[in-house]
């Protein structure tokens, strides 16, 4: 199924047969007594519900690959099991290298601390260390463009400041991996295009390995050189990306 | 912009550092948090276990300490260990069900919640140490060389405390009974744990029967508490029935706390 058979090691990200099952119980349990009432009348069913089924595919280091799929089909599970945020009930994910996860910015903000705190804060979360804050701290904020703010609580602040704040710490430094998820549609336009010519700049750069997911088949197809298919769970195509486009599009007609 | 950055010191060398890392980052949050806004701030932390003290000397010294020299700090030395105790277990209760924000968006190690809660006790323990300190400059008790055995005891008790944590966090996120039923059992240890009382009316007490007796020198704070009475109080080294108590409990309850922590981990993401 991988694109590239050569040069196994070179792959910064592999998927291998990866299935994710959550158990919907059929009614919220929540209380001890409830539990062994149901438990001691065999009535503890659960509904199980497949949201990836045998899913593989490998990324070779350098690549920009992209994730389509409608809604509902499984990319964000895909996404968070590669970022390390969920565990797959089957199979395994290996990851080559530091993940920069654009999934959910902003991880561990706290809206009563400052903008500086809360840098501190979320860049231990993503694995940074306290010198390379204290080195990058004026870059972050250059970055944002909110230097003036520095040292107010992040609940005054508005929206797309806490976004190009989260975006700012993210992509600080040239990660190993990016997994951008529609995250590009934070704050105005012109920082959305600030945010562009940043991810832009790693993909030229040769190499960070680029997980894209989008709704837009476009900027899948300007961005991507291959891409994987995933519909309800289940993985359809993988491949260059112009292919993988047109049969998408072509499911709609 | 990023090409320059040496990429030795970007990333934390070791899971451990990183751990340690977002650790002190967590603690701080805490700490910044627990005392914004407040005039007096982190005098609160001393001012707090005195104020109680003062409260306890007046309404059980007529009670139960007149045989006690120096009650107060009796009281006080009794009270801050409990307190730690009860301050770190009661919020490691909460803490995997309110980190589920963060569990939920970056790959994190998620023992580092309970142990938060944990060392933040503990930077608030240290404040009351000064409290403990003004008690004792109050009634001339000066400090031995005894109080080496500090860290010792406190590190005893950190591991006694994770354990705990690791164990009510994790189950408190399947069932949330736990949260009720926690506040109980603490109650019931602190009636069990000879805080404000002394350890003598039971033993001296022919009417009391001996399992009552026994179920208190097992309990795991009657030790520590007098491990912290031994080296402040009286003055002495811990006997090695108190120090080997100490030292089982802790061990038994991290390894529990562990075994339940690693059974439930997997699956805290779906229920939180």
């Amino acid at each position: 199924m991988a694109i590239n058979q050569t040069a196994a090691p070179e792959y910064a990200i592999e998927v291998n047969d990866v299935s994710m099952v959550f158990n919907m119980a059929s009614e919220q349990l929540n209380s001890l007594k409830e539990y062994f009432i149901k438990l001691a009348r065999r009535e503890l069913f659960f509904k199980e519900f497949r949201a990836l089924d045998h899913v593989s595919f490998k990324v070779p280091k350098g690549e920009v690959m992209g994730l389509v799929g409608t809604n509902g089909s499984g990319k964000s599970t895909m996404l968070k099991i590669i970022a390390g945020v969920l565990e797959p009930s089957e199979g395994s994910v290996v990851v080559r290298g530091n993940i920069a996860p654009l999934i959910e910015l902003g991880a561990g903000f706290d809206l009563e601390l400052t903008a500086r705190e809360n840098i501190y804060l979320n860049g231990s979360l993503l694995g940074y260390t306290k010198e390379f804050i204290d080195e990058h701290l004026d870059e972050i904020v250059e970055f944002a463009e909110l230097r003036d703010f520095m040292d107010m609580p992040l609940k005054n602040y508005s929206s797309g400041m806490v976004a190009r704040i989260a975006f700012a710490i993210a992509t600080i430094t040239e990660p190993d991996v990016l997994i951008v998820d529609e995250t590009l549609s934070v704050g105005d336009v012109f920082f959305q295009e600030k945010c562009e010519r940043r991810i832009q700049s790693f993909i030229d750069s040769g190499n960070v390995t680029v997980l894209f997911v989008s709704h837009s088949i476009e900027q899948v197809e300007r961005l991507c050189t291959s891409a994987v298919w995933i519909e309800r769970g289940k993985q359809r195509m993988i491949g260059p990306v112009k292919e993988v486009c047109e049969a998408y599009r072509n499911q709609f007609n | 912009m990023s090409a320059t950055t040496d990429l030795s010191t970007t990333y934390a060398k070791s899971g451990i550092a990183k751990d340690v890392f977002i650790l002190r980052q967590l603690v701080t949050k805490d700490f910044k948090l627990k005392y914004r806004r407040s005039v007096l701030g982190v005098v609160w932390s001393v001012l707090n276990p005195l104020l109680m003290m003062v409260v306890m000397s007046i309404v059980f010294s007529y009670l139960f300490g007149s045989n006690i020299e120096n009650f107060p700090l009796y009281l006080i030395v009794g009270n801050i260990t409990f307190s730690l105790m009860s301050d770190s277990t009661n919020a490691a209760l909460w803490s995997i069900i309110d980190a589920a924000p963060l569990l939920k968006k970056v790959k994190v190690d998620r023992f580092v919640f309970p142990v938060q809660k944990v060392l933040f006790a503990l930077v608030n323990f240290a404040f009351s140490l000064i409290a403990v300190a003004l008690v004792m400059l109050w009634f001339h008790v000066m400090p031995t060389w005894h109080l080496v055995w500090l860290p010792v005891c406190l590190v005893l008790l950190m591991l006694f405390c994770i354990g705990i944590g690791l164990a009510i966090g994790s189950l408190a996120v399947f069932f949330r009974d736990i949260i009720h039923l926690w506040g109980v059992v603490i109650l019931a240890w602190t009636y069990l744990t000879p805080i404000f009382w002394d350890f003598s009316l039971l033993t001296s007490n022919p009417a009391v029967p001996s399992w009552i007796i026994t179920l208190v020198k097992v309990n795991p704070m009657y030790n520590y508490i007098t491990f912290m009475r031994d080296i402040f109080l009286w003055q002495q080294s811990p006997s090695m029935t108190t120090l080997a108590a100490c030292v089982l409990w802790a061990v038994v309850m991290l390894a529990v706390g562990f075994v339940i922590f690693r059974k439930t981990e997997h699956k805290f993401i779906l229920y939180v």
